[in-house]
């Protein structure tokens, strides 16, 4: 067994039955990303001795021969978006280099209560806010398949980290496709969850209608496995939702002949790169060989989707991002001499470029005489962005699309011009503004072997369906 | 154009933020740049479309109850420490860049 190119399960059971240590797999992890996380940049933050205590525990479990919960002894990445108790978390901002949060997020706590040993955190674009991690404070990601090109954003160092055996699994978090593109653009697996399914409760908050926490993973089986661990009602988040949460990995063995996938024209238009479109095109025939039925799905207001989630991400950050004023936990500039002073040299230094352009698009979209023109009219436009889902729904149990219309670009190709950025979301903002659920999936590679993903979307609180569609459509490729 | 300087130097006020003169001339480049983008959502007549603001608002609730009814599920009962205990003093004081062991400390506020 190659310690570091496990699944859970692997690990996990090697762990139980003495075949390794837990003590021994974080090492090994922790040797690969010092061998190879140099060049990749997915780390922000090791927490060693968190881990180590973690694995230690872990060992003298197993070595009592207790059973091991799900994920005991598997090393995780965890996005630096999420609050983890006495280790720094920034964010992939300036304005909270310094922030040691004095608690949990509830993922983070339910990853470890199920076992898992958390590594470090990861790179990330500054507060989750653009699509190839360039936007981090600290330094970019480079895509370990190619270190010329982006991992994508915003959780690059998630996916960055898994991809090139730096961990088993990691969080990642999805406000407009930050987990599923890039997981795309690294040839891995990327689930967001439906809204409300996982907790946000110690997520640092970017636009709180749209934050997603998931998983990324190299196996359909092991996203559904971290799913499961980190789903459910929390009463730290009023938004969580009280559904019951299936045992998806047992579900992924269920039949997906018969099972109706839509196919929406409206995601194979101009912009989809010419080989994204092949491969894609031929997971779907392969989705159709299994038995599945493919059907023609209109959601016809999908060209809306960009501006609306522009207008509402915005609008949500520039609230949230007020909480950075330098007094309670954040970045405070030297030498300030009024309270205003204070506020606004603090924000300056402390906010990269693209965090400010955000905020500044939100607040005016919120400002008096533009608020019914921006901000209310894309949250109308959102109504019919979720009414198309829904009446695609009545027909159809998923809707199979492209993730990115692009494989990963080069570091540098859109950083000057926000909107073609912008547009690398095209395929994934739709689902998180309608809440529903979306899994990208690898399905092949381009002539310069770079990673495609096919997306599959769901419906609300049908994470089971999309995971067993992805399961079979990864174990028949 | 849309978005001139001075509205820029308005939002930017706002929002508490100062920009540099070069940052204020990028940003009025780049949000004209966004808008133009934006303003596609005129093309849809959304007159008779509610707003959606919580992706809850479309699941999970009690479609027969009106107002706050209809998300009994999310609320609790207003106890003391009722779901975790409050941070004490010192861990909230801990990441002030400021702070003098009871409050956070701040330059002077009102001048005279």
């Amino acid at each position: 067994m190659e310690p570091t190119q496990v699944t859970i399960d692997i690990a996990r059971s090697a762990v139980q039955e003495r075949k390794t240590t837990a003590l021994a797999l974080a090492e090994a992890h922790y040797a690969r990303i010092q061998k190879e996380d140099g060049q990749i940049g997915a780390f922000l933050t090791l927490c060693k001795e968190r881990a180590l205590e973690q694995a230690d525990r872990i060992d003298r479990m197993a070595a009592e021969g207790k059973p091991l919960p799900p994920l005991g002894g598997v090393p995780v990445a965890i996005k630096d978006v999420m609050s983890t108790r006495g280790v720094r978390t920034t964010a992939g901002s300036k304005i909270l280099g310094k922030y040691i949060p004095p608690y949990d997020c509830t993922a983070v706590a339910r990853m470890e209560a199920a076992g898992a040993v958390v590594l470090g955190k990861t790179n990330c674009d500054e507060f989750a806010m653009g699509s190839s991690n360039e936007n981090s404070a600290f330094h970019p990601v480079r895509n370990p398949l190619d270190l010329n090109r982006v991992p994508g954003g915003s959780s690059g160092g998630s996916a960055a980290a898994v991809a090139a055996e730096m961990a088993v699994a990691a969080l990642g978090s999805d406000t407009g496709g930050s987990i599923r593109q890039p997981a795309s653009f690294c040839g891995i697996v990327g689930l967001m969850p439906t809204y409300g399914r996982v907790s946000r409760y110690g997520l640092i908050a970017f636009a709180s209608s749209l934050d997603h926490i998931g998983p990324l993973t190299r196996t359909v089986k092991d996203a559904a496995i971290v799913l499961r661990t980190i789903a459910g009602r929390d009463p730290m988040d009023s938004t969580s939702a009280d559904v019951p949460v299936p045992d998806y990995a047992a579900e992924l063995e269920k039949p997906v002949r018969g099972l109706r996938l839509g196919v929406a024209k409206e995601y194979f238009g101009d912009g989809l790169d010419d080989e994204v479109r092949h491969a894609v095109e031929s997971a779907i025939d392969k989705l159709k060989s299994l038995g599945c039925e493919v059907v023609p799905v209109s959601l016809p207001h999908t060209p809306y989707a960009i501006p609306t989630y522009y207008l509402i991400a915005t609008a949500e950050a520039s609230a949230n991002l007020a909480r950075y004023d330098g007094v309670r936990y954040s970045y405070r500039a030297a030498g300030v001499k009024s309270l205003s002073e204070m506020y606004r040299r603090s924000r300056d230094e402390g906010f990269g470029a693209e965090v400010k352009r955000r905020i500044m698009l939100g607040t005016y979209a919120l400002s008096a005489g533009y608020y019914d023109a921006y901000y209310l009219k894309a949250q109308k436009v959102r109504t019919l962005l979720t009414r198309d889902f829904e009446e695609a729904f009545g027909k159809v149990d998923a809707i199979v699309t492209p993730t990115s219309p692009t494989p990963a670009f080069r570091l540098g190709e859109k950083s000057n011009d926000p909107l073609a950025m912008y547009l690398a979301d095209i395929y994934t903002v739709t689902a998180d503004l309608a809440g529903i659920p979306g899994i990208s999936v690898p399905c092949g590679e381009t002539k310069e072997k770079l990673p495609i993903g096919l997306q599959i979307l769901g419906k609300h609180f049908d994470e089971s369906t999309i995971l067993r569609v992805a399961h079979a459509y990864e174990q028949a490729a | 154009m849309k978005v001139t300087e001075k509205d820029v130097a308005y939002v930017a006020d706002l929002a508490d933020l100062d920009l540099t003169g070069e940052e204020r001339a990028g940003m009025v480049r780049d949000l004209n740049s966004i808008l133009d983008y934006i303003e596609r959502l005129n093309e849809l007549d959304t007159s008779n479309v509610e707003p959606m603001a919580q992706v809850s608002d479309r699941y999970g609730v009690d479609e027969s109850k009106q107002g706050s009814e209809r998300f009994a599920y999310a609320s609790r009962e207003d106890v003391i420490e009722g779901l975790r205990k409050s941070l004490s003093q010192d861990v909230a004081l801990e990441n002030a860049p400021d702070a003098d062991g009871t409050f956070f400390r701040v330059p002077k506020v009102i001048e005279r």
